[in-house]
């Protein structure tokens, strides 16, 4: 470890320290044999795995504290897990830390109706939320794919997004308060349940740390007025760059859908095959378009929507606006990334955001790749913002075939990277992106961005090799991984 | 188990010499099919309960990918295996199509078959499955069950919590029990349809559903025949197999399978109707558990051709479309998912579909239906803090729809939620689809199903 941010203080067993985590834990809050721990060698991205030197489950924010305090003291790593269903690696354990899981930490504290705000535990699903406000006519608006599952914790951590960005923005913009403890153990609370405080934003900052600036106990999110009515749209075409075209002229026009998404042939095979969506037949591309809202303004933007997707050359036209028949719509998008295993052995999904006016060309230009390099690539994506999300499928029994795969997805970021986008768009960085952050900021903001960490982290012991790139985990020539170092292939060093 | 026919472990021993490895090269590749999305975590029952990764199918799918590369069965593992309820959730929840249900029977029947449990676990096994697969066994208990209620002494127990202190299954066995009035007379074995038939049916009576509910089956028979259906049911049909099934005693589960086999082959049915949705779901895949306990294939076959016929109750009467005129029952119903019915056979809509043909009914969903509510088979008996926990769960979950009865298509989630609402202090009339439909094909009033005066 001593080349990495270096540790001051010597590093204990984390074995040593189970009695301790017993006590602040209980006895079923802790797990140390093997195949238990194992469970939880990795999150929702499975190609990066490390099994945790121990395990806790505490449920209440003094448990965490108590629990982060005391890896603090004895320079011990802890990395924070809500429902492991992250996509960069972002929750993968450390062999020698512990894994603070916050599943056990899942009940709804309060329904604030007059501030439109709730009040929950980090392990709440994300869906949960909105179940809880439902009966007051409101819902919480960050919807991540997986949202039946994913917790707010993750997405605080995660500063995760959804299909519904486009029009209400991110988690950052729904976050009021928090609650977290830090990479010492100290609670500390954050806002509270009015929107806008003055001074610096630490909500802003510690949303999207990714675990690297403490662990949020106690989040209060802002809750959004259920819409007068929503109607949701699916449009067929011929080709992704019609469907492309018809996204332009929509944001073009002035129209800002809550959603405006977009599924090539492959992940529309992969959608029918794992839920029968039936979607039209011979579609190259489907435009799912949901606009919310008044009832005139929705009415009034349904036509105009209409007339521009057909335009654009739509061939089929599917309007819902009753909750079945819009989840039918939703259903094979929302499914689309765990179904593409129906299709493929194993796939990789890649996140990364292009300007939504390089939309052809960047498709066009995966086409070309996957072309060349005979791996497939199935497309998803959140068109509106220029999120784009492909799957890039490969068989992991092929001798070869999962390093091809990730240099097609690495190549698919040089090219968001190209035209002025980014790597990621909502997954997060995690593990996975460390190494290619150089490629979006140069050696000064990172040192920027590690000095704010070490502010709160001195140690460095808060989720460590995370989010930023660490000569431990990106070797000499950070951002770009062309193989084993030198020395190491010659056995003169070693990389963990 | 004494009963098993000879051959059935005669045979066992001579197809699985060289399946075995086949099998295991095909669980292997079953395990492949899951990404690790987490999208089963929600609606696993023991997810819900402990929130923890071993106790959700992610995290057993694991533990089962552990046990098959290194080939090794930790107590760990075994543990959390017996905590799954076999529900299914997982299988309607994943986008991926893994077949969860092959892989803990597979499971199930490794640990059943190499795994050495501690003396104790191995009696209480050994007793559940010398009674619950076997009809008769099991009516003989009512008498004695019905003095022991009427003597007003299982209150006593129930509530001193005796019985929890000497044996949480016992206990649990006493919880579950339902009440009992005297049984309806025993079915004919034939019983003609009303009018011009319109098919000709085979009726699976069931072990649980046979002995506790024998209304249940009169009810099914007089709604087949009033719909316009020869019902045929076999005296000599024995249990389906799929109490032992679900818990990995697949030899067992498979020597139960090929009796019933016979039983059918033997009458010229159209379809077999099954009333619950326990047997209906492992009958459905009487050819997988005959394959994987190591029959020969043309066991298996004759087990495939059984199961093709296999059908809900509910699914066949919304097949076949009504014809008897449906009499109003002003009730307000709360309609449960039985697992192995909406999980296990994708029967979701039919029975809802049925309750809304009933003019005057009003039926309401519970909130979080897709979560098991415990009973799972025998998993009651096997588990019982947690069963207890869940029925208690389900039961809140019931008393908020404020429903005057409970309809559910599985005897065992009938015991099961009775017994919680009855702890819970507000006891609810639960019914089954074939008796309100009964009910209603008759003009009965709805008194008699909510058993409000």
């Amino acid at each position: 470890m001593s080349e990495t941010a270096t540790p001051t203080r010597a590093q204990a067993d984390v074995a040593s320290l189970v009695p301790r985590l017993r006590r602040i834990c209980g006895e079923d809050g802790v797990l140390t044999d093997t195949a238990r721990r194992r469970t939880y060698e990795s999150d929702g991205l499975t190609h990066h795995r490390t099994v945790p030197g121990a395990v806790v489950l505490p449920t209440t924010a003094d448990q965490v504290a108590a629990v982060v305090r005391l890896c603090a003291e004895n320079g011990v790593p802890f990395v924070p897990r809500g429902a492991g269903t992250g996509l960069s690696a972002g929750a993968l354990p450390h062999a020698e830390g512990v894994l603070l899981v916050t599943s056990r930490m899942r009940r709804v504290l309060e329904i604030d109706v007059e501030n439109e705000c709730a009040v929950v535990e980090p392990g709440v699903a994300n869906l949960d939320v909105t179940r809880a406000a439902a009966p007051y006519g409101y819902y919480y608006a960050p919807d991540p794919s997986s949202q039946q599952v994913c917790s707010v914790g993750g997405n605080v951590a995660e500063n995760s997004g959804g299909a519904h960005c486009l029009k209400y923005g991110f988690t950052v913009n729904h976050v009021r308060g928090l609650d977290i403890v830090t990479p010492s153990g100290e609670q500390v609370s954050l806002g509270g349940k009015s929107p806008g405080a003055h001074g610096y934003d630490l909500i802003g900052a510690f949303v999207g740390s990714e675990g690297t600036l403490g662990v949020a106990t106690r989040v209060t999110v802002g809750l959004t007025r259920s819409p007068e009515r929503t109607v949701t749209l699916l449009f067929a075409f011929t080709s992704t760059d019609a469907g492309g075209q018809a996204v332009g002229s929509i944001i073009s026009a002035g129209v800002l859908p809550s959603a405006v998404e977009m599924m090539d042939a492959l992940a529309i095979e992969a959608a029918e095959r794992a839920v029968a969506c039936d979607y039209p037949a011979g579609a190259a591309a489907v435009l799912v378009v949901e606009l919310d809202g008044p009832a005139a303004e929705v009415d009034a933007q349904l036509a105009e929507v209409t007339r521009l997707c057909a335009e654009a050359g739509a061939f089929e036209t599917r309007t819902a606006s009753g909750a079945d028949e819009r989840a039918r719509i939703w259903k094979g998008r929302k499914s689309a990334f765990a179904a593409v295993g129906r299709i493929s052995p194993a796939y990789i999904v890649q996140d990364g955001v292009v300007p939504r006016t390089a939309l052809p060309e960047v498709l066009r230009r995966i086409t070309e790749l996957s072309a060349a390099s005979g791996i497939r690539v199935a497309n998803v994506f959140h068109a509106g913002d220029g999120n784009l999300h492909p799957l890039v499928l490969f068989d992991d029994a092929e001798p070869g075939a999962g390093e091809r795969a990730e240099e097609v997805s690495g190549a698919i970021l040089d090219l968001c990277i190209e035209h002025g986008g980014s790597i990621t768009g909502e997954h997060g960085v995690g593990v996975d992106k460390a190494c290619k952050m150089p490629r979006m900021y140069g050696p000064d903001d990172l040192a920027t961005f590690d000095l704010f960490r070490r502010a709160l982290d001195p140690d460095g012991i808060a989720n460590p090799d995370k989010l930023l790139p660490t000569p431990r985990l990106c070797g000499e020539q950070p951002g770009v991984r062309r193989g084993p170092h030198p020395l190491v292939e010659s056995g003169r060093a070693e990389q963990f | 188990m004494t009963d098993l026919p000879a051959d059935a472990a005669n045979e066992t021993a001579g197809a699985a010499d060289e399946a075995p490895d086949e099998r295991e090269r095909l669980f292997g590749e079953l395990l492949d099919d899951c990404v690790h999305c987490g999208f089963c975590l929600p609606t696993c029952p023991t997810h819900v309960l402990w929130g923890q990764e071993m106790d959700s199918p992610r995290g057993r799918i694991h533990l089962m990918e552990q046990t098959h590369t290194e080939d090794v069965l930790t107590e760990a593992a075994v543990g959390h295996f017996d905590n799954c309820l076999g529900c299914l959730a997982c299988v309607s929840a994943c986008p991926s199509g893994v077949a969860y249900d092959a892989l803990i029977e597979h499971t199930r029947h490794r640990v059943e078959t190499e795994y050495d449990r501690p003396r104790s676990e191995r009696a209480l096994r050994g007793a559940v499955f010398a009674l619950f697969p076997h009809r008769n066994r099991l009516r003989l208990l009512r008498g004695p069950l019905r003095a022991y209620q009427a003597s007003g002494v299982s209150s006593l127990v129930r509530r001193s919590g005796l019985l929890d202190r000497i044996s949480p299954s016992l206990a649990a066995m006493d919880r579950v029990a339902p009440s009992l009035s005297s049984p309806p007379p025993a079915l004919p074995e034939r019983v003609p349809a009303v009018g011009r038939a319109r098919a000709r049916v085979g009726m699976l009576v069931g072990c649980v559903q046979g002995a506790f509910f024998p209304e249940v089956n009169t009810a099914t028979a007089r709604v087949l025949a009033l719909e316009g259906c020869d019902v045929v049911v076999p005296r000599s049909q024995g249990c389906c197999g799929a109490l032992s099934g679900h818990a990995g005693r697949l030899e067992e589960s498979a020597g139960f399978a090929r009796r019933l086999i016979e039983v059918f082959e033997r009458e010229r049915v159209d379809r077999i109707v099954v009333n619950s949705a326990g047997c209906g779901s492992s009958m459905k895949h009487l050819d997988r558990t005959l394959a994987e306990a190591g029959a020969d294939e043309a066991w298996v076959r004759r087990g495939r051709a059984l199961a093709e016929r296999v059908v809900d109750l509910t699914e066949f009467l919304v097949d076949l479309g009504p014809r008897a005129e449906r009499h109003p029952l002003p009730l307000h119903a709360a309609y449960h998912d039985a697992c192995h019915l909406s999980h296990g056979q994708g029967v979701i809509r039919q029975p809802r579909a049925l309750l809304a043909g009933i003019p005057g009914l009003r039926v309401s969903d519970l909130p979080d239906k897709e979560v098991c509510c415990g009973s799972a088979g025998v998993y009651n008996l096997l588990r019982p803090g947690a069963a207890v926990e869940l029925g208690d769960r389900k039961g809140r979950d019931v008393a908020s729809t404020g429903a005057d009865v409970l309809v559910s298509g599985n005897p065992g989630c009938s015991l099961q939620i009775a017994a919680a609402m009855r702890r819970a202090g507000s006891p609810i009339a639960v019914t089954h689809t074939a008796q309100v439909l009964d009910a209603s094909l008759r003009g009965l009033p709805a008194e008699r199903l909510s058993g409000r005066a």
